[in-house]
């Protein structure tokens, strides 16, 4: 490998690494949102995810611990939006905020005395055998972290239970139309339930994979505003998992970004920390523009409670 | 139990209260195998309530329901549908945004969790087979016509093994051949041995469809006969039958000069489709100008074309002598019209702000209510406290929060509210809708008491007895065109109720 | 079986007892979290009070710290009056810090304090409320969500600041601090001796506060802005332009954010310095601070000086126990989840019947 190829090889697999917790976020977030719950809790989900992660595999000796441990913390922090949103119909954004606050302040106090830490554990590196010898394509892909496969799996599953499946069409349609979807005898509560802890699970998953895989240790505020990415990231997929994909891997591109021109250029690193943030701005105009007009928009329902009129 | 079919079915005794008012009184209805009955009545008499009643939607305070001489308890659509039941409602509950085997997808219980609409694409184009017609199945429901909808809709509950068919005003979305595609659907269906319950206010249709007709009025049931042996005009009497009221001692009309003139306007409802087309009429001071007619016909869109809040597609409203060919939002704001809008609690008042803040909603940037960027809150107190006492709103104060309000109270605010400041050109939509008997006549007075102070009045209405009673000349609105205009008094009640229906052909055009 | 009724009347009695208890609730929560690392609750709960309200130099402190809550929390009220989820406060603070900032040290250094303090609030607002028409103008030309817009704004901003004094203001006295130069004595304003409050900005505050309640309750604007929060098809109806509104709205609340950024290098700081240092999260506390005083500017006033005791309460026990910055975000977090819970228990009546077979 020359040089040249050697940086473009390191880009792109850099961009992979850093796509995959906004995959991960995005792809629960796009459930959450399918069935009519806005959850503006994810930064708070990953990052009690990333600590609770971090921690657990400390204690047990073994990530794939922590990974399960982080999930159930992020639909812990998760049931607590779904409980104020969907039983108490209280305002989705407020409530949102507050499970960011406090996943935040959480995992900041639990996390204290980890910092400086590192970590012993890791994941194996996952080898797909014969197709890593192919060559740039082999090591680029099909060598990698296992939450990195396990995170294309998802968004394959999640994508088809979505599109292809009959639980993807009562999803889809709590958040579309609850009122038709209950007259034909669903219940819109528990299928919002479900759909945000899935959200909580995945955002959970993907802090694990910040502070396991991304940086392999735990620094106080490392999620960085991707919970938020996450939910523009949401939109600019059109609430589509495969197009999901290609936003996380741009947003990932865009975080290695900073390193590279960094490297080649003399600018500031505070104003390429800049870029994402702008980027997301940039994302949400262009998603506004082609959401009029291919009339893909939002959910129906999105961030409004649904109540049953008793009559 | 599981769905054999339904050889008899017998509503007994179904009452229904909603506050106020009592929606059914104890009516019996019952449809045996391969009948079509129709339900006739005018909006208001309780068709609607009783098949959701039917379907599982409501729950009936007293009654019974047998199922071949079975009793049986529908609490909610999914036991209606598990009974063989199903019902097409007014407003399609269909997901827009979703695909026609998406949509079917969902409705069906036997769909397999993977892959369902594989399944359900097979069923369809076996039943597009059987019955010979066709729908896109592949489109999503937003880029169907209303008509195709429908028929999806069909498709849903008869794959859905229902053997009891309720149809809602179902030829209200339709064009007239559509209609008549429909006609023989249906007929298809009843040789299958299927039943049909049709819900119309269209005389036409009860004759050219069902093998039964039952009438409803003001709750009850007034009529039921055999189709053959019975007529237009006995039908459309039993429907608006009332006692003619002595008309309110109204002072004689006084010529006054034309306020608000509307020529040749064709307006197109929120899904794209012209629901008024070509209406002309004219409204002058000291003149109450009616349109009667069911709801869904084009008012809506009539009335929001006037008031400034919807553009309209062809034609001229001229107000006050000014001519508008062209929507101007801006424009029509500042001019002085009373708007009593139709859905009152949604548009016509802030729920969450107190009585004297909606006092001034329509009026906050006016005289005397404003000093420079001020509202001067002591002059509005004032007003609203006029309000109230002057229209009898019952309310503890004029702090209260409107949502704490009756929906007469509601009323009776926005109509003082609107024509306190504004007189001159009084609209008002369904004013009385859902209003209790005083206020009812409270509200009917006031507007003639503003006539005869020399307010030029439209009156939208589906209360027969509300434009007879208050209007000086009325038009009967279907399908997006007065096909009459008339004075109270000129046409028997029988032909109002034919006109009403859509029988007969448009001849007075303008008045 | 549970059934829920919307109430059909309030009694302020019965609203204050649910938010009072909710706020006893977030703080016994939280300390018990505290109890995880070995604390006692108690006496965590007991430091926190203590330390804010029990001391006359605590009592400094809080009210120090509520002058930064009180502007946020008053600009924030009014968006939040329209439904316009402004959380941009702590990105219009830092713009107000740093045109301040530019202002003090650059443009305006020679100017009499009598011109020059003005002239930095003046500019402060003007930014800030510029900073506050971006969501507005997105949200409602392009529908895009002002939430994501005014996070992402707050973090552009806070690495602007970064940059700005590791690059370009960083200062030739600081020895090497990423700190800017600090203010003449004619950009800073004065104190209460004794204590760190800068009274004039408190001033301003307070005069804001009874400003705002006027504007959203006593003018045609204020009326505007909560018929679009309350219902914006009557505000269709009403004929009301919600751009002009927005616009409006947003102008004013990320300005008077800005001017707690002024205060606090015009009066605390006097240099612009870390976004960290010169915000503890007051943009994001002010949330609550609004939210809890349900958008009345004048109970801002209370419920600021209520969490400028917690934040101080909060540093104490941080001190003391060697608890993260990011400690005081649990009971904010807390603190948010009580009061959704309480407004529902206020709104509805909850009973509980037995089925009757």
């Amino acid at each position: 490998m020359n040089e040249t190829t050697f940086l473009i090889f390191s880009i792109i697999k850099r961009a992979l690494i850093s796509g995959t917790p906004l995959l991960l976020g995005t792809l629960g977030e796009i459930y959450t949102e399918r069935s009519g719950v806005l959850n503006l809790g994810i930064e708070g989900m990953m990052a009690i995810g990333a600590v609770s992660g971090f921690g657990l595999t400390l204690i047990t000796k073994n990530p794939w611990f922590g990974l399960v441990f982080a999930i159930i913390f992020g639909i812990l922090l998760s049931l607590i939006h779904a409980f104020v949103s969907i039983t108490l119909r209280g305002n989705q954004t407020i409530s949102g905020l507050s499970i960011s606050m406090l996943g935040l302040g959480i995992s900041g106090f639990w996390g204290k005395a980890y910092i400086g830490t590192p970590l012993k554990y890791k994941f194996q590196d996952f080898t797909i055998p014969i197709l890593n010898k192919i060559p740039f394509l082999g090591e680029l892909i099909f060598i990698g972290d296992p939450i990195f496969y396990i995170s294309l799996i998802l968004t394959f599953i999640l994508w088809f239970i979505l599109y292809k499946t009959k639980w993807g069409i009562i999803i889809r349609s709590c958040g579309e139309n609850p009122l038709a979807s209950d007259s034909m005898g669903i219940n819109v509560y528990i299928v919002r339930y479900i759909c945000v802890v899935i959200g909580g699970a995945l955002a959970g998953m993907a802090g694990a994979y910040l502070s396991l895989a991304y940086a392999s240790s735990w620094i106080e505020g490392m999620t960085g505003g991707r919970g938020w990415i996450v939910i523009a990231l949401t939109i600019f997929s059109l609430w589509n998992p495969v197009r999901a994909l290609l936003g996380a891997y741009l947003f990932g591109g865009i975080y290695i970004l900073q390193y590279i021109l960094q490297q080649y250029y003399k600018i500031s690193p505070n104003i390429l920390l800049m870029l994402p943030y702008i980027g997301t701005i940039l994302v949400l105009l262009l998603s506004a523009n082609e959401t009029l007009r291919k009339r893909i928009g939002a959910p129906k329902f999105l961030g409004e409670p649904y109540i049953k009129e008793e009559k | 139990m599981k769905n054999q079919g339904i050889e008899t079915l017998e509503m007994k005794g179904i009452y229904k209260e909603f506050p106020g008012i009592v929606a059914n009184n104890f009516i019996d209805f019952n449809i045996k195998k391969g009948e079509i009955i129709s339900l006739l009545g005018e909006n208001g008499a309780g068709k609607t309530t009783l098949m959701n009643i039917l379907y599982g939607l409501y729950r009936m305070d007293k009654g019974e329901i047998y199922i071949n001489n079975e009793k049986v308890n529908i609490k909610s659509p999914k036991d209606a549908i598990n009974y063989g039941i199903g019902m097409v409602h007014q407003h399609f509950m269909l997901i827009d945004n979703h695909s026609v085997l998406e949509n079917i997808s969902l409705y069906l219980k036997e769909t397999p969790i993977f892959f369902p609409e594989k399944v359900v694409e097979d069923k369809i184009l076996k039943f597009f087979d059987k019955y010979g017609f066709n729908v896109n199945y592949k489109a999503k429901i937003y880029e169907l016509s209303l008509g195709e909808q429908q028929r999806v809709e069909i498709i849903k509950i008869l794959l859905g093994g229902a053997s009891l068919i309720i149809l809602d005003e179902p030829t209200s979305v339709l064009t007239p051949k559509e209609a008549k595609d429909l006609f023989g659907l249906l007929r298809n269906l009843i040789k299958e041995g299927k039943s049909i319950i049709f819900i119309t206010h269209k005389l036409k249709e009860v004759f050219e469809i069902s093998s039964k007709v039952v009438v409803l009025r003001k709750g009850k049931k007034v009529y039921e006969e055999d189709i053959k042996n019975t007529n237009e005009n006995v039908l459309a009497r039993y429907m608006v039958e009332r006692e003619i009221k002595p008309l309110i001692e109204k002072k004689e009309i006084k010529n006054g000069e034309i306020i608000l003139s509307v020529k040749d306007l064709f307006v197109k409802n929120d899904k794209g489709r012209n629901v008024v087309k070509g209406v002309n009429f004219l409204v002058k001071k000291y003149e109450i100008f009616g349109i009667a007619g069911v709801s869904g016909n084009g008012q809506k869109e009539l009335i929001e074309a006037i008031t400034g809040l919807r553009k309209w597609e062809k034609g001229e409203i001229v107000i006050f002598g000014k001519n508008y060919h062209k929507f101007n939002s801006k424009l029509f704001r500042k001019l002085n019209i009373s708007h009593i809008p139709e859905e009152r609690t949604k548009f016509g008042v802030v729920s969450n702000l107190p009585i004297y803040d909606n006092s001034v909603l329509r009026t906050y940037d006016n005289h005397p209510f404003y000093k420079g960027l001020l509202l001067r809150y002591n002059t509005i107190k004032d007003f609203s406290k006029k309000i109230v006492n002057d229209y009898n709103v019952m309310t503890p104060s004029i702090n209260t929060k409107v949502k704490l309000l009756s929906g007469g109270n509601i009323q009776k605010f926005i109509l003082g509210r609107e024509i306190s400041t504004k007189k001159d050109l009084i609209i008002a939509a369904h004013p009385t809708y859902g209003l209790d008997i005083s206020a009812t006549r409270y509200i009917r007075d006031l507007l003639i008491k503003m006539r005869d102070e020399g307010s030029a009045i439209l009156l939208v209405s589906e209360d027969l007895d509300e434009i007879l009673e208050v209007s000086d000349r009325f038009a009967i609105m279907y399908d997006g065109e007065f096909i009459s205009i008339t004075k109270p008094g000129e046409l028997s009640i029988e032909e109002i109720g034919l006109l009403l229906g859509g029988m007969k052909n448009k001849e007075e055009k303008i008045s | 079986m549970i059934t829920i009724e919307k109430r059909k009347k309030y009694s302020i009695k019965e609203n204050l007892l649910i938010i009072i208890i909710s706020i006893f609730l977030s703080l016994f929560i939280s300390s018990l979290i505290f109890s995880l690392k070995g604390i006692n609750p108690f006496f965590a709960l007991y430091k926190i009070i203590f330390s804010s309200f029990g001391s006359l130099y605590g009592i400094k402190e809080t009210v120090t710290k509520a002058i930064p809550l009180m502007l946020c929390g008053i600009g924030l009220s009014i968006a939040f009056k329209g439904k316009f989820w402004n959380i941009g406060a702590e990105g219009q603070l830092l713009t107000g810090a740093v045109l301040a900032t530019w202002v003090g040290l650059f443009i305006g250094k020679n100017l009499p304090s009598i011109i020059l303090i003005p002239l930095m609030f003046l500019i402060g607002f003007i930014g800030g409320g510029l900073i506050g028409l971006i969501p507005a103008f997105l949200k409602v030309r392009f529908n895009i969500n002002e939430v994501i817009i005014t996070l992402m704004l707050n973090y552009i901003i806070e690495q602007y600041v970064q940059y700005l004094v590791y690059g370009p203001w960083k200062g030739k006295t600081q020895y090497g601090f990423p700190y800017t130069d600090n203010l003449s004595q004619n950009a800073l304003l004065p104190i209460i001796k004794g204590s760190r409050i800068h009274y004039p900005t408190l001033i301003i505050a307070i005069l804001l506060s009874i400003l705002i309640f006027f504007l959203i309750f006593r003018t045609k604007l204020g009326y505007e802005i909560r018929v679009i929060g309350e219902n914006p098809l009557s505000a269709k109806y009403a004929g009301i332009d919600f751009m002009k509104v927005t616009l409006i709205m947003m102008f004013l609340s990320g300005g008077i954010a800005a001017l707690a950024g002024v205060g606090e290098i015009s009066g605390i700081h006097k240099h612009l310095t870390y976004p960290s240092q010169i915000s503890s999260g007051y943009g994001y506390t002010a949330i609550i601070v609004a939210w809890l005083a349900q958008l009345n500017p004048l109970i801002v006033i209370l419920t600021s000086l209520f969490f400028g005791g917690i934040l101080v309460g909060g540093d104490v026990i941080q001190t003391s126990f060697g608890f993260p910055f990011a400690t005081i975000n649990i009971f904010n977090g807390l603190m948010l989840v009580f009061i959704s819970i309480s407004y529902f228990l206020i709104q509805y009546k909850i009973t509980f019947k037995r089925i009757e077979k």
